[in-house]
């Protein structure tokens, strides 16, 4: 140590770093990521601390081994169990499980939308629709991808609310919220969770060549900015080299976050 | 007792304003020659029931749908549906959004005659805004806890597509994924099944295992034999998806006079035999490009 080492991480690959971040602690229980980023991180996660995690294959099964993103490895997969829609259900709400999830809009209180933008009864723009998050937000933990960090989805209010946020969560009482758990907002810009006082977004780190500045400028909200913040940190060597040779050799991590 | 039928007979029993549940998910096996049946009638007003997929953007298009009760509508390769969004973006269709898990949870309510089943999911959400019919309920038990009561989804008819079948309404999937086949016909007064191919009883279990049949001739009133009845949606072992045909499907649906040219290629035929005949031919045609 002591010497200064350049890194030529890309943003896309300090993002991954800070989803594998995410899912670090999480032990043995289904990580299920959306979007290239969070897929790859939670790969990464599982190829380093995370050895226990399980995944799903997107279509019914889990998958014993950690597949590239590409899909083209050689050799047969490892199916270490057998996971349908129901089945998927059944342990989502059994709460051992961790989403992350892509967002729309989401607001300071981290509700979530990607359900539709505008008027509900004739929406502007028709999205995914609820989809699963009412009830993964309200059964496990839960945390949140935005490629495009930028006022139009950092909100101060959502149009719809699809996912439950901390102010939501807390106005449910102890009975109905004790599973919302609700972990961090891992953006194309910064690294933010909800540890504010009033369990509102708070800016964790900022992605390295990111002022807070920028931050705050496309943001839509008041963050909660406390002291210096610090640079999010770089995915080690033996981190790149997994993203790059193994999981994501295509480098599809940096057409969803340009360098 | 044989219950063979036709996608004309099955279709020549739905009315107006029937609640209709169709099987699969999202772009996978998809009853779609039922449907395809359904678009060359003059039926309206109905309301679906649906982890939806391009089911629900032909049905939208034609104007078959006046309520849609959902949790999500999608192509899967292609995440959002045109036909669909397009209709709800005109405010055309009126809904009935729900969590997935809710959806299941409404359809089990029903398949075990029970006026609701309780469920977290859905609390604390914009889903109890918009449907505000839907009630609580406490438990009754010393934790006193609120929850959603998910009321049951019954169903008038019920439409599913399996791979195999045989003519006494045992069904069987060899894919990944049940989906909630089961739940749909349960749940529902009349159930009709199409599938891939009918064989004799005795051969289903050469098939795939016993667990395969998930479907007993209890929970079907109707069998129709619709060899590629799940184009262009997925229906594997026996077939992928045909995304070239999905891809030409979202892209001319953004396009007035190139959604016209595919209804006549191909939505405005007859029989179903005349679609896959076009089907062949298209394929065909790519094939020698």
């Amino acid at each position: 140590m002591g010497a200064t080492v350049v890194s030529d991480a890309t943003r896309a690959e300090v993002c991954v770093a800070a989803v594998a971040d995410a899912f670090r602690n999480d032990g043995e229980r289904l990580a299920s990521a959306f979007g290239a980023v969070p897929t790859v991180g939670v790969r990464l996660a599982k190829l380093t601390d995370a050895p226990d995690l399980l995944m799903s294959d997107g279509v019914a099964y889990l998958r014993g081994d950690v597949p590239s993103l590409s899909g083209d490895d050689p050799g047969e997969p490892v199916i270490e169990g057998w996971l349908p829609f129901r089945r998927v259900f059944d342990l989502l709400w059994s709460g051992t499980r961790h989403v992350i999830m892509t967002a729309s809009q989401i607001d300071r209180f981290g509700n979530h939308n990607f359900a539709c933008i505008g008027d509900y009864a004739k929406p502007k723009a028709q999205l995914l629709g609820m989809r699963g998050a009412p009830g993964n937000t309200i059964s496990h933990a839960t945390s949140y991808w935005v490629p495009n960090h930028s006022g139009k989805v950092f909100v101060e209010k959502v149009d719809v609310v699809s996912g439950v946020g901390n102010d939501r969560a807390a106005a449910l009482g102890e009975a109905s919220s004790r599973f919302h758990d609700l972990r961090c907002v891992i953006s194309n810009l910064g690294v933010f969770d909800f540890g504010a006082p009033d369990r509102s977004m708070r800016l964790v780190s900022r992605h390295p060549g990111i002022t807070v500045d920028e931050i705050v400028e496309q943001t839509g909200f008041a963050l909660t900015i406390e002291g210096d913040t610090p640079e999010t940190r770089l995915p080690t060597e033996p981190e790149l080299a997994l993203i790059r040779e193994r999981i994501d050799p295509k480098g599809f991590v940096n057409r969803e976050v340009p360098a | 007792m044989d219950k063979r039928t036709t996608e004309a007979r099955v279709v020549a029993e739905l009315r107006d304003g029937m609640t209709i549940g169709i099987g699969g998910w999202g772009s996978r096996r998809k009853p779609m020659s039922l449907v395809r049946e359904i678009l060359r009638t003059e039926l309206k007003d109905l309301t679906i029931v649906t982890y939806g997929g391009p089911e629900v953007g032909l049905l939208c298009k034609a104007g078959k749908v006046r309520r849609l009760v959902y949790g999500f509508v999608s192509l899967d390769s292609i995440p959002l549906e045109p036909h669909f969004r397009a209709a709800r973006q005109a405010g055309s269709i009126e809904v009935t959004e729900l969590d997935e898990g809710m959806l299941q949870w409404g359809l089990y309510a029903a398949a075990l005659r029970l006026p609701f089943l309780p469920t977290r999911s859905g609390l604390g959400s914009d889903v109890l805004k918009y449907n505000p019919d839907m009630r609580m309920v406490r438990s009754p038990y010393d934790d006193g806890e609120e929850l959603v009561a998910m009321p049951a989804l019954n169903l008038d008819v019920a439409l599913i597509h399996m791979n195999r079948a045989d003519a006494r309404g045992n069904g069987q999937y060899l894919g990944p994924d049940p989906y909630f086949d089961d739940l749909y016909c349960m749940a529902a007064k009349r159930r009709f099944m199409s599938c891939e191919k009918i064989v004799e009883t005795e051969d289903l279990a050469k098939a795939g295992p016993p667990q395969t049949l998930v479907i007993n001739r209890t929970m079907v009133d109707g069998v129709i034999e619709a060899p590629g009845g799940a184009h262009f949606t997925e229906c594997p072992p026996d077939y992928g998806r045909d995304e070239a045909f999905q891809k030409e499907y979202a892209t001319t649906a953004k396009d007035p006079d190139e959604w016209k040219k595919f209804e006549e290629r191909y939505l405005s035929l007859a029989t179903e035999a005349e679609y896959q005949q076009a089907v062949k031919a298209r394929s065909g045609a790519e094939g020698t490009q």
